[in-house]
């Protein structure tokens, strides 16, 4: 899906604008520039260590960052608790090693941010996280604690988490490199159903088969920076930048 | 490679019982107390050592022992004198309480254990009221115990025996808890002053032996505070027991919150749960769990220092035990008393160590099936 970059700024949703992060001396993020569309699929992929989970986790503000802005869905990230807080209640996250909470079931899990963020009541909110389990393809699950299940199960439950609190923006931070081929697949169909209906998603991964079928946009990351952000078709076929095609010719096509 | 032959087809093999020799007492004795030379050796030479020692102290303690007497002279001499226990329990027990008011002590002890039962045991009736009453017992036992306000006050210096121990070591550890959690999260905090401060007090506190506090409780704080102000002893020695305590609590509780993923925070605020929430329904529950043994571990120390309010002129078992030992009627007896003493402590203890477990068990999330 190619379009032309409208100039409005009416229908962005997370906007990045010369943004640079240190990690104490190190120059983790150099120079980003980008504007995710509402509605929009991107894919950042890139060797080890080039700044991908450390950028989209500036954008929850999980990570500060030192110089430029970062203005998600017309709120700026700075040190203000309240923007802070209004953006993460907007932005969901997946994370890779699923991260649920082990002392809660399933369902509690689920509607514990509803409850006590959005001051939902409780029966609405087991409601919303039973529909949402429904979506992932685990409701029988609901009442387990996550040690009771498995890998790919945890990250749906995981998944499911996130959308219970009905984000705008959902970033996923290498969602299936803790799993093995079979759960892989399962949570990449939940991802694609997830695609299809519309969210603003930004995703971390090395699974390019995704990226092919899902991503409006595909970035390339490499020591900090972004050095290639085509459409998928463009990207694949024909890389412009060296690294890009060297990284390209290695990995192995999922 | 050969393959054994299969006397199942594969995917029938029905689930069978463990062989016999591999269950049961034989087998328990076998693996356990005899399983090589070595253990075995050990083994007998362990039940000569108890034969040896055992049922001597069975007779001393239990078969001749004289339970029933008014001095030292009505008791049997190769017996444990248990008629001692007898005639000064009350003194263990009440220390220097009026007698007549002991049905105070009494009431305040049951009232303790429902309280207790409120907190500790989750499927107790009527949970939400029961917590409400664990909330205001605290005031309720403070009232019984020294009067006022109705009832006819009694001086705390007339505090004495197993309810003095029970005093400080309840008070202790009700408060020590919630104050070491907020030592704890306030020494992570990333405002200097309250950081500082928190470090600082630890750090003191550790730095002195609880009795220097005591000591500074008993003497020293009068010259801190302005002249004519009288704070009740007991009252002085409990804060410094507490202080003393969540010291040592926050570090246990810090270790608990450093053992956790940094993935469950990130978890929790991703979600938009701000610093409380996240604290209270994901950070502390965990962090707590995993310091059950530490936190139980400080609970049981801090419980048995309380014998040490005896160096500033209060009576707990131990010492009433050693005044007792003195007393003319009842020359050479220490034995008996200090035995005493140690099973009150190790009932007290052991019964704290045992719900640990029991917590524990319960908590276990992670492996239930």
């Amino acid at each position: 899906m190619s379009e032309t970059q409208s100039n409005s700024t009416a229908d962005l949703c997370i906007e990045i604008r010369n943004m640079d992060k240190w990690y104490g001396d190190f120059h983790v993020l150099k120079n980003i520039n980008l504007e995710v569309r509402k509605g929009e699929k991107i894919v950042i992929c890139g060797p080890s260590g080039s700044g991908k989970s450390t950028m989209i986790r500036c954008i929850n503000r999980l990570e500060e960052h030192q110089k430029g802005d970062i203005i998600v869905d017309g709120t700026e990230l700075t040190n203000d608790l309240k923007n802070i807080d209004a953006v993460r209640r907007e932005v969901g996250m997946v994370f890779q090693h699923f991260n649920l909470f082990p002392h809660l079931t399933v369902l509690e899990n689920c509607t514990l941010a509803p409850i006590w963020v959005r001051k939902v009541p409780k029966a609405e909110a087991e409601a919303t996280a039973m529909e949402f389990l429904e979506r992932v393809k685990i409701p029988e699950q609901a009442n387990k604690y996550p040690g009771q299940l498995s890998g790919g199960q945890q990250q749906r439950v995981a998944i499911a988490r996130s959308l219970c609190m009905r984000p705008n923006i959902m970033l996923f931070d290498e969602p299936t490199s803790a799993l093995d081929p079979e759960m892989i697949k399962e949570v990449l169909d939940t991802m694609v159903s997830l695609a299809e209906e519309g969210i603003t998603m930004l995703c971390v991964t090395h699974e390019m088969g995704f990226a092919k079928k899902v991503a409006d946009r595909v970035i390339f990351m490499d020591e900090g920076e972004i050095i290639e952000s085509n459409s998928p078709h463009e990207f694949f076929d024909n890389p412009q930048h060296d690294r890009t095609k060297l990284f390209l010719s290695q990995i192995l096509d999922h | 490679m050969t393959m054994t032959k299969q006397t199942y087809a594969p995917g029938t093999h029905p689930s069978l019982p463990p062989p016999k020799n591999t269950i049961g007492v034989t087998f328990w004795l076998k693996e356990n107390l005899f399983s090589s030379a070595t253990n075995s050796i050990v083994t007998l030479v362990s039940i000569y050592l108890l034969y040896l020692a055992l049922p001597s102290a069975i007779n001393w303690l239990f078969i001749d022992a004289t339970y029933v007497g008014t001095t030292r002279k009505d008791c049997a001499p190769d017996g444990a004198c248990l008629a001692f226990i007898g005639e000064r329990f009350n003194l263990f027990v009440y220390g220097f309480y009026p007698a007549e008011l002991r049905w105070r002590v009494n009431l305040a002890t049951i009232l303790l254990a429902v309280a207790g039962a409120a907190v500790l045991w989750d499927k107790i009736p009527a949970r939400k009221h029961m917590l409400k009453f664990a909330l205001a017992y605290p005031f309720i036992g403070a009232w019984l115990l020294s009067g006022g306000l109705g009832l006819e006050p009694v001086g705390t210096h007339l505090f004495g025996g197993l309810m003095l121990t029970l005093t400080i070591g309840v008070t202790g550890i009700v408060g020590s808890l919630p104050l070491g959690i907020l030592l704890a999260l306030g020494r992570q905090s990333n405002l200097p002053i309250i950081k500082y401060f928190c470090i600082g007090f630890i750090e003191f506190i550790r730095g002195v032996p609880l009795i220097t506090l005591l000591f500074v409780a008993s003497t020293m704080l009068s010259y801190f505070l302005p002249p004519g102000t009288t704070f009740d002893l007991l009252m002085r020695v409990l804060i410094m027991v507490t202080l003393f305590a969540s010291a040592y609590m926050a570090e246990v509780i810090r270790g608990g919150l450093q053992a956790l993923p940094k993935g469950q925070l990130e978890a929790a605020e991703s979600l938009g749960l701000n610093y409380p929430q996240a604290m209270r329904f994901i950070i502390l529950p965990q962090a707590l769990k995993i310091s059950i043994p530490g936190i139980v571990n400080t609970f049981i120390g801090l419980y048995k220092d309380s014998t040490l309010v005896i160096v500033i002129g209060l009576l707990d078992p131990l010492g009433i035990g050693r005044a007792s030992v003195a007393d003319s009627d009842w020359l050479g007896l220490s034995t008996e008393v200090y035995l005493f003493v140690a099973v009150f402590f190790f009932i007290s203890c052991f019964g704290m160590a045992r719900y640990s477990l029991y917590l524990e068990n319960k908590l276990n999330t992670g492996h239930k099936r």
